[in-house]
């Protein structure tokens, strides 16, 4: 690890005021990406400015019927939220299909957003890649690809976000505040994280000094009918090859509402809207599922050794959305696919 | 202690008090580890694992992988279990940790302890202080998980002898015991 300073931030202001001193600073909160990429040197931040004694760690009810989360609530504390997982448990759900209990005690609702993609090349100082150095070339293009992307992908970059959380809350619309040098903001969730396209070092729309403070949910949470449904090479702690969160709102026999986002396949939660509304007065069975699934990965392309992950996720949507339309989410203990 | 260890202040200073240090200072910190207070100065990029380990002699808690992945570094903050490896130190100033040492109380093993000697839950026994402090976190958590949960919930810790189906047998045992 490279050396560093450290500021301990009392509240907003205090980390605001040293972000702008100091623009070679980072923040940290439960750290559990940003340490172990400082130990790879993939991160070398000057300075660490430690945001976790500000007042972001409730979830609070909003005027809308939604809930407000605090960036510093905790994975695990989000994941078993007596509201959340009454009524959003496809993030529930989603949230304990990740990382380990351990890691999920730590690591913080804003972290979540903010982490980094695991390409092998990303991580590996020792190769090219233009997520860390953009001008570099890309290692994984012509490399070992099985974990990259399918969709939304570039010529510098065929990485993927790695959150299982952010598939769900993409599914959701939630919102992101933030706030900076200018002031508050508030970002669509469709809107946070970006493609490579050029700059692949860019992970997301934040300005710089800018800091999560909240996650909101809108009120509706699909609680009777979702599934996350996630696809990996060990059945725990592993990230997604394909994950799928589906939720739809039924009206007798038709769908009234539909919501369907990838995990696995792109460098941001992958959701097309006209997969969606494709969906909308149909009734729910393997035909219209999979005519949604086409819908969503058209233009999916392989690099080799990912090929397989455009058949995988085509199976894995229709899945889902069955699980989804009978009632019966993927269990996150038993993971036999039923 | 050579120069550059030098802390920057002669007192501690309360954990929620705006500080400031160098990439080239130490900082005075707090650790109450197995309820024994101690302090001393660490640099900004000390682990949590390494000031355990180097500073305070606690070689218990064993360094795996070193990145999160494997669980042998897990410990318990506050009743909490997490990756050691991950935490930077001086942010857990003030705080209360619990490690393997710490589990049993004088000469009397933890329920847990006992349990994996009983059903021969480790062969080289590098894994089995994060095995136990994780199973000591899950029951914080969970009292009475089920077999497939417990396999579940302890997936973050690994054991390359493949010492699992004891590891589980032995905390569903003292799970039941405590029924």
């Amino acid at each position: 690890m490279h050396p560093f300073a450290f500021t301990r931030a009392v509240d907003v202001q205090d980390a605001l005021r040293t972000a702008s001193a100091t623009p070679a600073a980072k923040f940290i909160a439960g750290g559990t990406n940003l340490v172990d990429l400082m130990k790879e040197t993939v991160e070398r931040p000057a300075h660490l400015i430690d945001i976790t004694h500000l007042p972001f760690k409730s979830i609070d009810a909003t005027a809308s019927g939604g809930l407000r989360i605090g960036a510093l609530v905790t994975n695990a504390t989000l994941a078993n939220d007596e509201r959340v997982l009454a009524r959003y448990p496809l993030l529930a759900n989603a949230i304990l299909a990740g990382a380990s209990p351990q890691l999920r005690n730590a690591a913080t609702t804003g972290g979540n957003l903010l982490q980094r993609t695991r390409c092998y090349y990303f991580y590996d100082v020792g190769t090219p890649c233009n997520k860390r150095r953009p001008g570099q070339g890309c290692g994984a293009l012509h490399g070992q690809n099985r974990i990259h992307a399918i969709l939304g992908t570039s010529e510098h970059c065929i990485a993927t976000h790695p959150s299982d959380m952010c598939v769900a809350l993409a599914a959701l619309e939630a919102q992101v505040h933030v706030i900076g040098p200018k002031g508050e903001r508030t970002i669509a969730f469709a809107d946070f994280h970006r493609l490579p396209g050029d700059r692949p070092d860019l992970d997301t729309t934040l300005a710089p000094g800018e800091l999560v403070t909240a996650v909101e949910l809108p009120a509706e949470g699909f609680a009777a009918n979702h599934s996350y449904l996630k696809l990996r090479d060990r059945l725990s702690y592993a990230f997604a090859l394909v994950s799928v969160a589906a939720a739809l709102r039924l009206d007798g026999s038709q769908i009234a509402a539909a919501r369907i986002a990838l995990g696995g396949v792109a460098h941001k939660p992958w959701r097309v809207e006209a997969a969606e509304q494709q969906l909308i007065g149909a009734t729910p069975g393997a035909d219209a599922f999979d005519g949604a699934a086409r819908t969503l990965l058209a233009g999916a392309r392989g690099f080799g050794h990912n090929d397989f992950k455009i058949e995988l996720a085509r199976r894995a949507i229709t899945r889902a959305l069955l699980q989804a339309a009978a009632g019966a989410p993927q269990s996150i203990i038993d993971k036999r696919i039923g | 202690m050579s120069a550059h260890l030098q802390p920057n202040r002669d007192t501690w200073m309360p954990p929620d008090a705006h500080v400031h240090i160098g990439a080239d200072e130490a900082f005075p910190i707090k650790l109450i580890v197995n309820g024994i207070e101690h302090q001393l100065d660490v640099m900004p990029w000390v682990s949590l694992l390494d000031a355990l380990r180097e500073r305070l002699g606690l070689t218990g808690t064993k360094k795996g992988c070193d990145h999160g992945q494997c669980g042998a570094c897990t410990v318990l903050i506050d009743g909490v279990r997490v990756n050691s490896c991950l935490r930077l130190a001086l942010m857990h100033d003030g705080a209360h940790i619990t490690t393997i040492e710490g589990l049993a109380h004088d000469k009397t093993l933890h329920a847990l302890q006992r349990a994996l000697i009983e059903h021969d839950a480790f062969q080289c026994g590098y894994c089995t202080p994060g095995q136990l402090c994780s199973a000591v976190g899950l029951l914080n958590e969970k009292p009475h998980p089920s077999e497939p949960e417990i396999r579940e919930w302890m997936s973050g810790n690994l054991c390359r002898c493949g010492a699992y189906p004891n590891i589980v047998a032995a905390i569903q045992s003292v799970s039941e015991e405590r029924r």
